[in-house]
């Protein structure tokens, strides 16, 4: 695969059949652009693993009728989320059937999502590449004296390519190669530990109260993660549960807990057992996320190469939900414009790269990565992860309980659960604005 | 809500990761740590503490690697002291096979 130093072999060099990866190629090949996706894991998908719940409405832009098409699992119409202690809970259950019309968010498991995805790729002209695995980027001097990448090494093979897009993951080798990306603070990032349950189709449905192709997703926070700040998930697939915890490192690291620990409380929680029980275990994975929010969001572009999908650090965790799919696909079709603009107008340095960041900054993307700018920050207020919920069960306890002794006031209630938890009122006024500004 | 018996079967680390499918490079392994490293900075704790498949553990004060068992999340990379730990992905076709994701 070497070739001669002058020409390159391909127009562009996607590194990673992931959701970025796989929309970024399809987008260029439709356009007649002469594309490698390179995928380390021997089928795409292979290697990924996420919580599932796929807010696809921006999929739809790309391919119109994907909903007929893609290994989709249920269309979620149920949001519930619980507010879970030792020994009670609080939900919070929002279901709407029109959620379901256009689809809003469907639940997808990567291992044969992935693989559609990069089929579509395939099918209009990328070569994909599966089971090599990218080592390093091949750089030169550019025009400007700057660095520029012009293509990849894999073992002893080189290609060449005018743009490079990065769209590697969280983990982002590549971008941090060549500066792009700094090591990243424990704050900034997460690991998800998940596992899949298999449960038949009949036991979905009537513990999580859907039927036909609809589907819940239950965010649980609180006790399920011994309080560290993050969350646990449960999401309803056909015929199986994809449930785990997400724990943000710095705080896993201060709790004095380790994440298997966590994983197994999560998973024999007295509390979610009514959904659990009698599943088996298919599957067990980790995986991190990025939740640095827009802060982490450094250079996206360098001559010659674009950083897109997670490995920009594009990934939101607002405490409820995890967003990083849907953002993969918005920086892909930003992504893919702004190749096809610089090669056509013969300049792919930094300079004829730069519509990818102007398109990402005018897009949903960037949009929600500065709405949520503060959500990191507010998660980090680790009262939302303990007090909170047992200050809730608390004053339903004494509005649900009717022991005999006359009602309070649902307001005096609260006043004195208030007064017994560690929760000041002012806090709970900060939290609570704070919580509002962020989400 | 429920308990007693009517719980999802508790299951250990070895257990879980026996229902995944691995291709385990015998010839190389992609992680390596610096013994010395690991005690001064702390990153042999740290790194025991957050991988979920028990990759890492201690005896008498050096930090064993079963690299098979890894599940590729770079985890424990994001924790390490720089130095301590080298970790990159296995090579292509090798290491764990999500089925389900
Ligand atoms: C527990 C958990 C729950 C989540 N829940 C949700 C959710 O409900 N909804 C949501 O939208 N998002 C969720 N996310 C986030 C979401 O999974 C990611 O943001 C998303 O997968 C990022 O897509 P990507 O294409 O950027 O990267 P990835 O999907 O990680 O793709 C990167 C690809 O690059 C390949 N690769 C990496 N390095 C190389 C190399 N050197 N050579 C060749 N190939 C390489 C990888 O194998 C992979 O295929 C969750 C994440 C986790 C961990
Ligand atoms: S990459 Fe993840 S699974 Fe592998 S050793 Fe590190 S923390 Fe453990």
């Amino acid at each position: 695969m070497t070739s001669d130093a002058a020409g390159p072999d391909f127009d562009v060099v996607v590194v990673g059949a992931g959701i970025a990866g796989s929309v970024t190629a399809y987008r260029l090949a439709e356009r007649g652009l002469s594309v490698v996706l390179i995928e380390r894991g021997d089928v795409p998908g292979s290697k990924n693993l996420s919580g599932g719940v796929l807010y696809g409405r921006v999929l739809e832009t790309v391919f119109p009728h994907y909903l007929n098409e893609a290994p989709v699992e249920r269309r979620i119409t149920r949001h519930v989320t619980t507010f879970l202690n030792a020994d009670s809970a609080v939900s919070l259950d929002y279901s709407a059937d029109g959620l379901a019309e256009p689809g809003n968010a469907v639940t997808v498991l990567r291992a044969k999502f992935d693989p559609w995805l990069a089929g579509k790729a395939e099918e209009a002209g990328a070569f994909l590449m599966p089971g090599v695995r990218v080592d390093s980027l091949l750089t030169g001097p550019g025009l400007d004296g700057a660095t520029t990448v012009v293509g990849v090494r894999a073992g002893d093979d080189e290609l060449r390519a005018r743009v490079v897009v990065a769209a590697d993951g969280v983990n982002s080798f590549l971008a941090s190669s060549v500066g792009l990306r700094q090591k990243q603070p424990t704050n900034h990032l997460a690991v998800g530990v998940k596992a899949v349950i298999r449960l038949p189709r009949a036991d979905i449905e009537s513990r999580f109260g859907v039927s036909g192709d609809r589907g819940a997703a239950h965010a649980i926070v609180g006790d399920c993660t011994l309080g560290i700040g993050g969350g646990g998930f449960i999401y309803t697939n056909t015929e199986s549960l994809s449930l785990g915890v997400v724990l943000r490192l710095d705080d896993l690291l201060r709790s004095g807990h380790t994440a298997i620990e966590v994983f197994e409380h999560f998973t024999q929680h007295p509390g979610l057992q009514q959904y659990l029980h009698g599943g088996e275990l298919i599957e067990y994975g980790s995986h991190l996320v990025a939740e640095g929010g827009y802060p982490m969001v450094g250079e996206v572009a360098m001559n010659g190469m674009l950083v897109a999908g997670e490995s920009a650090g594009l990934a939101i965790n607002s405490g409820l939900t995890v967003r990083g799919m849907d953002l993969a696909i918005g920086s892909a079709i930003a992504a893919s414009d702004a190749v096809v603009e610089a090669v056509a107008a013969g300049d792919t340095s930094k300079a004829g790269l730069a519509g990818y960041r102007r398109r990402l900054d005018e897009s949903f993307v960037m949009q929600d990565m500065r709405t949520s700018a503060r959500a990191p920050k507010f998660l980090e207020r680790n009262r939302m992860y303990g007090p909170y919920g047992e200050l809730i069960a608390d004053v339903l306890q004494n509005a649900f309980s009717l022991d005999g002794t006359p009602r309070e006031h649902l307001l005096n209630v609260a006043r004195h659960a208030l007064r017994r938890s560690p929760l000041t009122l002012r806090q709970l006024i900060s939290d609570g604005w704070a919580g509002v500004r962020a989400l | 809500m429920g308990g007693g018996a009517s719980t999802v079967k508790p299951t250990t680390v070895p257990e879980r990761l026996a229902v995944n499918s691995f291709r385990v490079d015998e010839e190389e392994s992609h992680i390596v740590v610096d013994q010395e490293l690991c005690r001064t900075t702390g990153s042999g704790a740290a790194i025991i503490a957050v991988c979920p498949a028990g990759v890492y553990s201690e005896q008498d004060g050096l930090i064993l690697v079963d690299h098979a068992a890894c599940l590729e999340c770079g985890t424990c990379l994001a924790v390490a002291a720089p130095g301590a730990l080298t970790w990159r992905y296995p090579r292509g076709g090798f290491g764990v096979s999500f089925r389900e994701g």
